[in-house]
């Protein structure tokens, strides 16, 4: 059981950095990178929980959820990749324009 | 009639719009068509049909795949879910025929013809049918990311730069959200063992693990649903996404996430988040209505000033938390007991916003149209030249003020009787603060576009398919305010879980 | 002094999740109730017994999101990609594309066949595939089926039409959804799982691939109005 635990803590302390990346930086593929370093915290805490008990196996159903969550992010990250270069393309820069969320947008 | 009642309808209302999602982008840009419209139709049907079973029989679970829960995914269908889901079906048929007029000629410019709406536009709607049936944790992940990125996609679609960074944001935000929700929802199988709704609302018990995972995936929600001060994503995208995604983002998604946040709150977190945690929603709902409202007064542009009014909108939804109590749905069969009233009216200002604000961004699509702009101060005549728009603009508007007899002021009325049953008098001040606020950018707007103008350049004419929908949902929304009792009746029929 | 407030409210929060991961018990979870049902899902390894048959309703909506971040790639597009304009020319490059492709191909085969019994499965087979397609793509081939239009589309929703066809097919005939008779469950699964990993394959090539064409090119983007 100690094992669990180790993993947990740790898992749970990517989830935060992750947190802190995606508010504190402001280039867009930081962003992105702490996005994917969040889901890798909840990957990993999920995949700790499915320890269980020495003898019998891993607990299958948090392994299908990481798995499922992987295809997830994979997907969003690659759109939201996409995004940040078409956005680059038109602005040349990669962060997001400052400023323009209580103006009109026309 | 036999056959009709024993069909699984509730599988068909996910199974239609996944089939022509998918059966659109395979037949290509010419025939999209051919697989949307059968599609659009079958998902309204499935609904209806799916209503009057629970009407007739209750409420229903349907274990997929023959397992039952906690090892598979269960969809259960209530009162709430079904109005959810007749909400979505309504403003879903009409924004779809909204959208055939809108894309029905090519747009100018040399875009490679890959106009991927109407699969993204499916998804989205099967992703917001699952949202509403479903009753394991992660399901509902998974069906929250599925309806967020179809409507990042939906935003981006067409756009320069602007809707290019507004999407962005809100992807940024959407997927922040989205995590936060998925840890919360691995510390509750760490504490469980089970993701089923049902299981949990049994099984959970205080405890640390369980606070830290109702904060995080109340703050996930509240991301998702744009609640202030969280809401700097909204207005942007709202604003600068094609007329009928506007449309179904501000009447439909939004809906998604705070319903989820409902039934959380009042199956699975403990009660004793109650409290403080209502009353310190009650302060962000209320300042969500003051602020949206008076960011609305102040835009210069009709899409915008739309947009804000549902940042203000939302935030009655939000007053669901002080006024109600977790108390609410024990009975047997049936809900009531504490907080009825405030149950009640947030779903019916849910139900009325999606049907007004959706005509709302479809009046302002055919102002776009025909002027070429959206900038307000230049509205001038609009009204000789698209009068059935600003009819239904301004019916939009009856049920965003909360007059009678539209579904908004039914809304409101009952939000009223609730905080003055609690006593509320700051939330009494807001609400009807709140409806003061909508008159004034309603009138703003109403002001300009009734002006006479001697202009008469018409840049181009709206098709009726976009100009009659506007109306019949406009309309709907006001009528909305007659059909109370027997939507109430439904939304009580059978207790949550 | 911003940054000093975001820190330190992230070290807090960081510490108060630890406490609570501290108390968490530890447990089965659902070992066992799979445990119990693996004979009648069809196959042996129980990962892919939950993925594909007691969850699978989840599989299903997890390929739509697949589906749904190709969809937005391919509208954020300028052009149609052109592999034969990539200018990725190493004789290096080229020699270990020729070695791996075709092993790489082998290996998927391989996983997808596995996942019945091993970890393994549509995902991991369908993520190689996707890897080799991006490599034969930075050497200037193209992928097979990308000339014609109809057939990548065809490709790349196969899986997802599997997968819908064969749950909801189950559902006119008067089972439930994806309620697959415990009999035909192993095979229903290999056809699922074929459909899916060639899908997966290609839409992770084309998510790739569709990269190069979101740059500015001679095509001026009109911005629709409204």
């Amino acid at each position: 059981m100690n094992v669990m635990y180790l993993y947990a803590v740790v898992a749970v302390l990517l989830f935060v950095i992750g947190l802190h990346g995606v508010i504190a930086y402001s280039h867009l593929l930081r962003k992105i990178v702490a996005l994917n370093i969040m889901g890798s915290g909840t990957f990993l805490l999920l995949v700790s929980i499915a320890y269980g008990r020495p003898e019998g196996g891993p607990d299958p159903v948090p392994h299908a959820m990481v798995l499922t969550g992987i295809v997830v992010a994979v997907s969003a990250t690659a759109f939201g990749l996409a995004l940040v270069r078409r956005l680059y393309s038109e602005t040349g820069k990669p962060y997001l324009p400052n400023g323009d969320t209580e103006k009109s947008g026309r | 009639m036999n056959g009709i009642v024993s069909i699984p309808w509730v599988a068909w209302a996910v199974l239609f719009p996944l089939a022509s999602a998918i059966l659109s982008f395979l037949l290509g840009q010419k025939r999209v068509l051919w697989a949307g419209i059968p599609g659009v139709f079958g998902t309204f049907l499935s609904v209806l049909l799916l209503s009057s079973q629970v009407w007739q029989q209750g409420p229903q679970r349907y274990a997929i795949g023959g397992w039952r829960a906690p090892l598979g995914i269960e969809w259960h269908v209530d009162g709430l879910s079904i109005v959810m889901l007749l909400m979505t079906a309504v403003s879903g048929l009409f924004i779809s025929i909204y959208a055939v007029g809108y894309y029905s000629r090519q747009s100018r410019g040399h875009k490679h013809s890959n106009n991927l709406f109407w699969p993204l536009w499916l998804f989205l709607w099967a992703a917001l049918n699952g949202l509403f049936l479903s009753a394991d944790l992660f399901n509902l992940y998974v069906t929250l990311e599925l309806a967020g990125i179809a409507a990042v996609a939906l935003v981006t679609l067409t756009g320069g730069q602007v809707a290019l960074s507004a999407g962005l944001r809100y992807l940024l935000a959407a997927l922040l959200g989205a995590m936060s929700y998925l840890m919360g929802v691995a510390l509750l199988y760490a504490s469980f063992g089970v993701l089923d709704i049902r299981m949990l609302s049994a099984l959970a018990a205080p405890g640390p693990a369980v606070f830290i995972s109702a904060t995080l995936m109340t703050l996930g929600l509240l991301i998702k649903t744009a609640l202030f001060p969280l809401h700097f994503w909204l207005p942007p995208a709202h604003a600068n996404a094609p007329a009928p995604v506007s449309a179904m983002l501000s009447g439909l998604v939004v809906k998604g996430s705070f319903y989820l946040m409902m039934r959380l709150w009042v199956e699975v977190f403990p009660s004793s988040l109650w409290p403080i945690g209502g009353q310190f929603l009650g302060v962000l709902a209320g300042a969500a209505i003051l602020w949206g409202s008076i960011m609305a007064l102040r835009q210069g542009s009709l899409k915008m000033t739309i947009a804000y009014s549902t940042v203000a909108q939302i935030g009655y939804l939000f007053l669901f938390f002080p006024l109600a109590s977790p108390r609410l749905f024990i009975a047997e069969g049936e809900v009531s007991g504490p907080g009825l009233y405030a149950f009640w009216g947030c779903v019916y200002q849910a139900l009325s916003h999606a049907l007004a604000k959706a005509a709302m961004f479809m009046a302002a699509g055919n102002i776009m149209r025909v002027l070429g702009h959206d900038c307000i101060g230049r509205m001038d005549g609009v009204n000789q030249r698209l009068p059935l728009t600003l009819f239904a603009f301004g019916l939009s508007g009856v049920s965003l003020m909360g007059l009678p007899p539209s579904g908004g002021f039914v809304a409101k009325w009952l939000l009223l009787k609730a905080a003055l049953e609690k006593e509320h008098w700051g939330l009494v001040l807001i609400i009807v603060a709140g409806g003061l606020l909508a008159s004034a950018y309603v009138f703003k707007v109403l002001k300009h576009a009734l002006a006479q103008s001697s202009q008469n350049d018409l840049l181009e004419r709206v098709p009726p398919t976009m100009d009659i929908p506007t109306l019949i949902l406009a309309t709907l929304s006001l009528l909305l305010g007659f059909t109370a009792r027997p939507l109430l009746s439904l939304l009580t029929r059978g207790s949550i879980f | 002094m911003m940054r000093w407030v975001i820190g330190s409210v992230m070290i807090a929060f960081g510490g108060i999740l630890v406490w609570g991961v501290m108390s968490l018990p530890g447990g089965d979870g659902l070992t066992v109730k799979v445990e119990e049902r693996m004979e009648m899902s069809g196959v042996t390894h129980p990962v892919t017994a939950v993925l594909l048959n007691f969850r699978g309703y989840d599989t299903l909506l997890e390929i739509g999101v697949l589906l749904l971040a190709l969809f937005g790639v391919y509208s954020l597009r300028r052009s149609r990609p052109d592999p034969t304009g990539v200018s990725v020319s190493h004789p290096f490059l080229l020699a270990l594309t020729r070695l791996l492709v075709p092993v790489m191909i082998l290996m998927g085969g391989y996983l997808f066949w596995s996942g019945a019994y091993a970890p393994g499965g549509a995902f991991q087979a369908g993520a190689v595939l996707g890897a080799a397609g991006v490599l034969l793509y930075l050497n200037g081939f193209d992928l097979p089926g990308r000339k014609k239009e109809w057939l990548l589309r065809l490709y790349l929703a196969i899986g997802f039409v599997f997968f819908l066809g064969i749950g909801g097919g189950l559902v006119a005939a008067g089972n439930r959804l994806l309620e697959y008779p415990p009999d035909l469950a192993g095979s229903l699964i290999i056809i699922i799982e074929a459909g899916l990993t060639l899908s997966i394959g290609f839409i992770l090539a084309e998510l790739y691939i569709s990269n190069s064409s979101l740059e500015i090119g001679p095509d001026v983007f009109v911005t629709e109005k409204g």
